[in-house]
């Protein structure tokens, strides 16, 4: 089989299917129990470590 | 140590550049050289001063890295005004044709400054712009400073040089002939260098953050720069004529270029200036409303189902050409599709206001940044309808298509890099506020009402050139030549200028205002109190 229509049959097929079936994946684990509360607190990111990082050495800057 | 290699290196690059612009077979490939040459010589210099000098020992691991950050911002705003100007200026080049002047052809008529219109909006302004947010939003939402120390400052001034070989190119005639990939073989050996930089300077610093969790924003960035290096990487896949030239010769031809070329085009709208632009509105419109984004399922939801359909749509540049019909039809069903992530993520932007919309009629920001989503929303919607087959026999080639690309441009991707801009400046310099809401104000309507114009006079242009072009009479004979359609649509290009005008306006008003923040709003106080936690 040439090489074109090996790859074009794979492609309308199994990765089709990978594909569909990871975006899926992605929607159901987005739903998940529990997801609201976790997805609470990581939405809420932006509004800490303003001014200076988490640092290694010094004390822990700024609130969380 | 590392100063006698970056010496030896710097001596070499030089040496070699000026045997080449000795060599040059152009006068781009030969000025392209000379800057080169003048770079490299010039850091020669400056290694050399600083070599033996007492190293910077101190630690800087407890703050941000924001000098590369001040730098973007003023390069975002300095570029910005250079490829407004010159769009502004060729769209009268094309309603008066007698500003392509005698004296300057072959450097200053609209064939040559058009790339560098395009180029500069795009990868000098919208590029820069994404280093600089990309820099800002990554230390701030890992809570580590930037991996790589100096790295970033070459990905800064690595990136600038990219944008002045270019553009000295396109003036002087080295030009690919691939729209948004014009630059020649050598400037992009050079950005692929830069990218991967760039790219491992943000996983570095994604790599030590701080917070578990990697925010949404990051996910944006990243699948940007990743895919348009994957994208740089296979369009440009050419071979030079000749080392001492600018010349080189595309791997592919015909139909799978064309392909190729607009797999890379579309999706250089897909990945540069959506992906990337929907980063900042993920960090910025939260920070800007003061709440969190309104759904961060949504938000999720939204990134994959964003970059699994972007890839495909590419086709529907191709429509009725030597492509494939199944091809074609392919890119105009993803492009469909692709309308509703589109407005997933618009809405996702514009209810992060919900409970808070009466700052729209206080903070002219947050203003910039609400019409920003409008205009994207508008012309997601316009896009895919565009990509039908049926609508694009009308629409290709006529100027609806210039005017559905400026409403995106001007109003989604200019409008939220304004108001990322009027967020950043207060901060970086350490200033309490703004200096003038009043100019911002000035600036949204001019650029608002600039923009309007342009939209309207090209659909109504657009349009008409398209019903022309397939007009014919009783007896199948094309009613109308090329230069009736040419003549008849003068008003709306000088009408099209104007709202060019207007937008230019607006943003050295905003040039004025960022400029006046810095030397005269009064600085944030020093707090030594504890700050409560919110």
């Amino acid at each position: 089989m040439e090489t074109y229509t090996l790859l074009r049959a794979f492609a309308d097929s199994w990765m089709l299917l990978a594909l569909f079936t990871f975006f899926v994946g992605v929607v159901i684990w987005v739903m998940r129990p529990g997801a609201t509360n976790a997805y609470d607190s990581v939405s809420r990111i932006p509004f800490r470590h303003e001014n200076a990082p988490v640092s290694d050495t010094g004390p822990a800057s700024e609130e969380d | 140590m590392l100063n006698y290699i970056k010496l030896i290196a710097l001596g070499l690059i030089t040496f070699f550049a000026l045997i080449a612009a000795n060599y040059a077979r152009d006068l781009a490939y030969l000025v392209n050289a000379l800057t080169i040459a003048l770079v490299a010589g010039g850091m020669f210099v400056w290694v050399l001063r600083n070599t033996d000098e007492p190293a910077d020992t101190r630690d800087y691991s407890n703050e941000y890295m924001d000098g590369v950050i001040r730098a973007g911002v003023i390069a975002t705003a300095l570029w910005g005004i250079v490829g407004f100007l010159a769009g502004t200026f060729i769209a009268f080049q094309l309603a008066f044709p007698a500003l392509n002047f005698e004296w300057a052809q072959g450097y200053m008529n609209f064939g040559r400054l058009r790339p560098l219109h395009t180029s500069a909006v795009i990868f000098a302004f919208g590029g820069n712009a994404l280093i600089a947010t990309s820099f800002y939003v990554v230390q701030r939402t890992s809570a580590a400073r930037l991996w790589g120390g100096n790295l970033a400052w070459f990905v800064f001034w690595g990136f600038q040089l990219v944008i002045v070989l270019a553009a000295t190119g396109y003036l002087l005639g080295a030009t690919q002939g691939k729209e948004y990939a014009e630059p020649e073989w050598y400037v992009d050996w050079w950005l692929t260098i830069v990218w991967v930089t760039y790219l491992a300077v943000f996983v570095g610093t994604l790599v030590k953050r701080k917070e578990p969790h990697i925010y949404v924003a990051n996910w944006f960035y990243l699948s940007f720069i990743i895919t348009v290096a994957m994208l740089h990487l296979i369009n440009n896949l050419s071979i030079p004529v000749s080392i001492w030239g600018s010349k080189s010769v595309q791997l592919f031809s015909g139909v799978q270029d064309a392909m190729t070329q607009w797999w890379y085009g579309h999706n250089a709208v897909g990945f540069f200036l959506t992906a990337g632009f929907l980063a900042m509105m993920y960090y910025f419109v939260p920070k800007q409303a003061g709440r969190p984004v309104y759904s961060y399922k949504l938000s999720i939801i939204h990134f994959w189902a964003l970059i699994f359909l972007y890839i495909w749509a590419g086709p529907h540049h191709l429509h009725y050409t030597a492509l494939p019909d199944w091809a074609a039809t392919l890119g105009m069903v993803f492009s469909v599709i692709l309308w509703m992530p589109s407005w997933g993520g618009m809405i996702n932007g514009l209810m992060t206001l919900s409970g808070a919309w009466d700052k729209l009629r206080t903070d002219p920001v947050i203003r910039m940044m609400v019409i920003s989503l409008g205009f994207y929303g508008m012309s997601t919607f316009e896009g895919p309808m565009m990509s039908i087959r049926a609508v694009n026999s009308l629409s290709h080639y006529t100027d609806w298509t210039i005017g559905h690309v400026h409403s995106g441009a001007l109003g989604w991707n200019g409008m939220i890099t304004f108001g990322c801009l009027y967020f950043l400046v207060p901060k970086l310099w350490n200033k309490e506020r703004l200096y003038s809401l009043s100019l911002v104000s000035w600036h949204f309507w001019l650029a608002t009402i600039g923009i309007i114009l342009y939209a309207a006079s090209m659909w109504v242009t657009g349009i008409m050139e398209g019903l022309m072009w397939r007009e014919v009479d009783a007896n199948g004979f094309l009613v109308n030549s090329f230069a009736d359609t040419v003549s008849a649509k003068l008003p709306m290009y000088v009408v099209r200028g104007l709202g060019g005008v207007m937008f230019l306006s607006g943003a050295i008003i905003m040039c004025y205002n960022l400029y006046m923040t810095v030397r005269r709003s009064p600085a944030i106080q020093a707090d030594n109190s504890a700050v409560p936690a919110e």
